[in-house]
């Protein structure tokens, strides 16, 4: 038991050292004078100051988290509602139907979501900018919300619902006090995926951005032809920190907080 | 009763599917009939079953495949660890936080750790193994895929063993079974979902791959992607880049149809 | 079911706090309304500081939008939804613009400081007249090479690199007309050649170097080239000036066959809102000095003669960035070749990144 224990421990080990090494050169290499990312010539915090002197970069940085966050929470949301949709479905040719169909956007390429939407948009009227972004992004974070969340629906045990409907609950209870509780993990998955794949995004965002809104992602790169600079990197150690902050800290408020209710015996 | 539940989250999600997914394919299987010259024409079909075209498509399968598999091979036993460990769910949220640092610039940190002068090299010199090539190869180019997807993959498994009851574990040791019988009779058929969703967000964004095959793998990987985004961007040839979509679209479909439901709770 | 609404809430709560952090930097900006000029252009490629020192002398806002490549400008302003007033795209969009009829003719009236463009880069095919496009920055295409790995030899033609003693040391630039070009510059036809018998054979030759290619990369070709990755390296004039600041043992060299002269120009799209402040932006980087910082930060070749006096010696002297009438008589601007002969090109192209060594 304890040598299953040391190995374990260091495959887990490998995997977040792996996992962190591209990070850490990273950040590594924002303290660089030498303003590349290798030949590392002497510390400097200069590419953090010019950092904070750049406010149309801070504006850039502060619009993409506002983006990914707003369209996680209504992706999830929507694409919560998506799950109950198959999941409730009788027939099974439906379900493969909406299945497909929500899997779509995940199989094409951004190039191609970004010129139909642009499309799309410009058809429709909407001007672009921050809510054409917006919009872009719930749409395309909707079917991984789908892909988490679903399973946990898959597992979870009918007989709860029914046993919930005999004691009189209504339908609006059956939903928040039974199925939305238990598949708490898949949305919280599914959000983080959303966040991630907004925060990430590239190529549609460029198509259905104008009017001067920018996200972090666009600007990186159309760096790239000249070069990142390493205030970039200065950026990213900051968001990185801070993040990693923020979600250490949420945690062990939460943990001394409230034990959330779960079902089932816990070992 | 069911069925009315049933309508009313249809409704935001039936909305999101019409404007999103149905409307650009729609665009795209139109544009896939026009040639580059604007002309209705069935060129592009033609063209796609050339011999560069279906290699191409070969060549995505099996690389996505191949990401797909390694992923899984990695993720499965991580994020089994994963559900042992005290603070789950702060690790999972470490697992994904690398992935929220733009992929441009942990593109150029791997270009940076894998080239010739760069860090694994050193390391390689230091073991006595000598400075190899690891840019721009198949290995590499797998690795950072790998990399890039490890979180999409370990999220949904790890959903699904932390649900699993261990008294069902216990039960099958106690009546004998090796470790490796439990886990192929019990854990894993009650982990497929998760699996299948893990595969399916790895897999099928594998096969579009355009901005790693040309970081990493300097184009002696090509992929479907790098074809689509040449046809969209740059040859502005929409007629070629749709067709090649409309197969990936149809690849896609077929995949989910064979992986998909049989009996009702399996995915 | 609390646990979620809690998250929304807080999500939401940090997501309107944001909002409302930019709606005051925005406003300190002095984004909102009045005189505005939208400008599109390359990344990090204009010295931040001409466009304060533009805002402060005429006191028009600035809007400043950046893109990685110029098939990605042109679609999206294709499709409008963005007014720009400026754009700089590069020659062959220029060309191709101008057919689809996007642009906006500019009044070299309202120029006084054009007369500080050398004439060699003014009327040209790609813009007769230079009724859409004034020259913003400049280049070639050529081989940039190692000495220090090599040895000191000098490349001098096109064909050196198909010498075997190359084998996985040659890095290419991701570019259709780029890659083709060489290869039909090397066999001696013009890079703007149409002849299908011409391209194939382009396209052959182009399949005898895949032992040498070590790899076919994009931007990060100078991040690679910087750090010694391959010895060799096919490139943008721009690319090798940035790389020469940080590795003293490359050269850089137009091979003797002939070559690419490249063009970004400034055009003022036909949906400009603002085109009085577009010309005044025009001119204002028209003005020596101006162009002359401008050209210090960017670090590419400046078209404009007036600015020379302003710049290093060192840097206007040298051939090898800032060729003399003889050595660009020799090199060719991308011609538009129309839909069909590019698909045909890039097909070709797509063909030969399959090619497996």
């Amino acid at each position: 038991m304890m040598k299953k224990s040391k190995l374990s421990s260091i495959y887990l080990f490998i995997i977040f050292a792996v996992l962190y090494a591209p990070i850490f050169y990273l950040i590594f290499y924002s303290f660089n004078s030498g303003g590349t990312m290798y030949h590392f010539e002497g510390f400097t915090l200069e590419w953090y100051k010019e950092l904070f002197g750049d406010t149309r970069l801070l504006i850039i940085v502060l619009n993409t988290i506002i983006v990914a966050l707003l369209s996680a929470a209504i992706s999830t949301i929507l694409g919560i509602a998506g799950a109950l949709a198959i999941y409730y479905s009788r027939k099974r040719r439906v379900q493969n139907t909406l299945l497909s169909l929500n899997n779509v956007l995940i199989v094409s390429p951004d190039v191609i979501i970004g010129a139909s939407f642009l499309i799309l948009f410009t058809m429709i009227g909407i001007k672009l900018g921050f809510v054409s972004v917006l919009l872009a992004h719930i749409a395309f974070s909707v079917p991984i919300v789908v892909i988490m969340v679903l399973p946990k629906l898959e597992e979870m045990s009918t007989t709860m619902i029914y046993a919930a409907l005999d004691l009189g609950a209504s339908r609006w209870d059956v939903l928040t006090k039974v199925i939305l509780p238990y598949i708490t993990p898949g949305i919280f998955a599914g959000f983080f995926m959303a966040l991630t794949y907004s925060l990430d995004d590239f190529a549609v965002t460029f198509f259905v951005t104008g009017n001067g809104f920018s996200t972090l992602s666009v600007e990186i790169y159309s760096l790239a032809r000249r070069g990142v600079s390493l205030n970039i990197n200065a950026l990213s150690a900051l968001l990185f920190l801070f993040t990693m902050l923020l979600v250490v800290g949420y945690y062990f408020i939460i943990k001394r907080n409230s034990r959330p209710s779960k079902m089932g015996v816990r070992s | 009763m069911r069925a009315k539940s049933r309508n009313l989250y249809l409704i935001p999600y039936m909305i999101w599917i019409a404007l999103f997914v149905v409307t650009p394919i729609l665009l795209v299987v139109y544009y896939s009939f026009f040639d580059i010259e604007g002309h209705f024409s069935f060129e592009n079909y033609k063209k796609f079953f050339t011999p560069v075209y279906l290699k191409m498509t070969l060549s995505s399968f099996w690389y996505a495949f191949l990401i797909t598999f390694y992923a899984l091979v990695i993720a499965y036993p991580t994020a089994y660890l994963l559900t042992k460990t005290k603070y789950k769910q702060l690790w999972l949220l470490l697992i994904i936080l690398p992935s929220w640092i733009n992929l441009l610039l942990k593109a150029y940190a791997f270009i940076g750790i894998f080239g010739t002068y760069g860090a694994a090299n050193s390391f390689l010199e230091v073991m006595g193994v000598g400075s190899k090539q690891i840019l721009f190869t198949d290995f590499s180019f797998i690795f950072v895929s790998v990399y890039i997807f490890l979180p999409f993959m370990i999220l949904p498994i790890f959903n699904a063993l932390d649900e699993l009851n261990p008294s069902l574990v216990d039960a099958s040791k106690d009546l004998g079974a090796s470790w490796w019988t439990t886990f192929r009779r019990v854990i894993f058929p009650l982990t497929i979902d998760g699996v299948k969703s893990g595969c399916q967000v790895v897999f099928i964004p594998a096969l579009s791959l355009f901005m790693l095959t040309r970081l990493i793998a300097g184009n002696r990987v090509i992929t479907l992607g790098t074809a689509i985004e040449q046809h969209f961007l740059v040859t502005q040839d929409w007629g070629m880049g749709s067709t090649i979509a409309v197969f990936l679209i149809i690849a896609m479909v077929l995949i989910m149809v064979l992986t998909g439901r049989r009996k009702r709770g399996m995915l | 079911m609390k646990q979620l609404v809690r998250a929304l809430i807080i999500v939401l709560i940090i997501s309107f706090g944001l909002m409302f952090i930019v709606h005051k930097l925005n406003a300190t900006q002095g984004l909102s309304g009045g005189n505005t000029l939208t400008i599109f252009n390359w990344g990090d490629y204009i010295d931040e500081e001409l466009i304060d020192q533009f805002e402060e002398e005429t006191g028009i806002k600035v809007i400043y939008e950046t893109f990685d490549s110029n098939e990605a400008m042109l679609t999206k302003i294709e499709q409008g939804g963005t007014s720009y007033d400026i754009a700089v795209p590069s020659e062959y969009a220029i060309d191709k613009m101008r057919e689809e009829d996007l642009l906006n003719p500019i009044d070299h009236e309202k120029l006084p400081n054009l007369k500080y463009i050398d004439p060699r880069f003014m009327d040209l095919p790609f813009d007769p007249g230079n009724q859409y496009s004034i020259p913003y920055f400049w280049g070639t295409v050529g081989i940039l090479y190692n000495k220090k790995m090599l040895g000191d030899i000098e490349f001098t033609s096109w064909n050196d690199l198909w010498d075997p003693a190359y084998k996985n040391d040659i890095l290419l630039v991701d570019g259709a007309r780029e890659v083709m070009g060489m290869a039909l510059n090397s066999l001696g036809y013009s890079l703007n050649d149409t002849n299908k018998d011409h391209l194939h054979e382009a396209k052959e030759k182009l399949d005898m170097l895949t032992p040498n290619i070590k790899a076919i990369v994009g931007d990060e070709n100078r991040m690679l080239l910087e750090n010694n990755e391959a010895a060799i390296g096919l490139v943008w004039s721009g690319t090798a000036q940035e790389i020469m600041w940080e590795n003293e043992d490359v050269e850089y060299v137009v091979p003797k066959e002939g070559s690419n002269l490249w063009f970004d120009n400034m055009v003022i799209p036909k949906t400009s809102k603002n085109i009085e402040a577009a010309h005044q932006f025009i001119n204002f980087m028209l003005d020596p000095e101006v162009a002359a910082q401008n050209t210090d930060y960017v670090g590419y070749s400046t078209p404009n003669k007036g600015a020379l006096q302003y710049m290093d010696a060192e840097v206007i002297n040298d051939t090898r960035f800032y060729p003399n009438e003889e050595m660009t008589a020799k090199l060719e601007v991308y011609e538009n070749l129309g839909k069909k002969m590019l698909s045909f090109y890039n097909d070709l192209y797509l063909e030969f990144k399959m090619h497996k060594k």
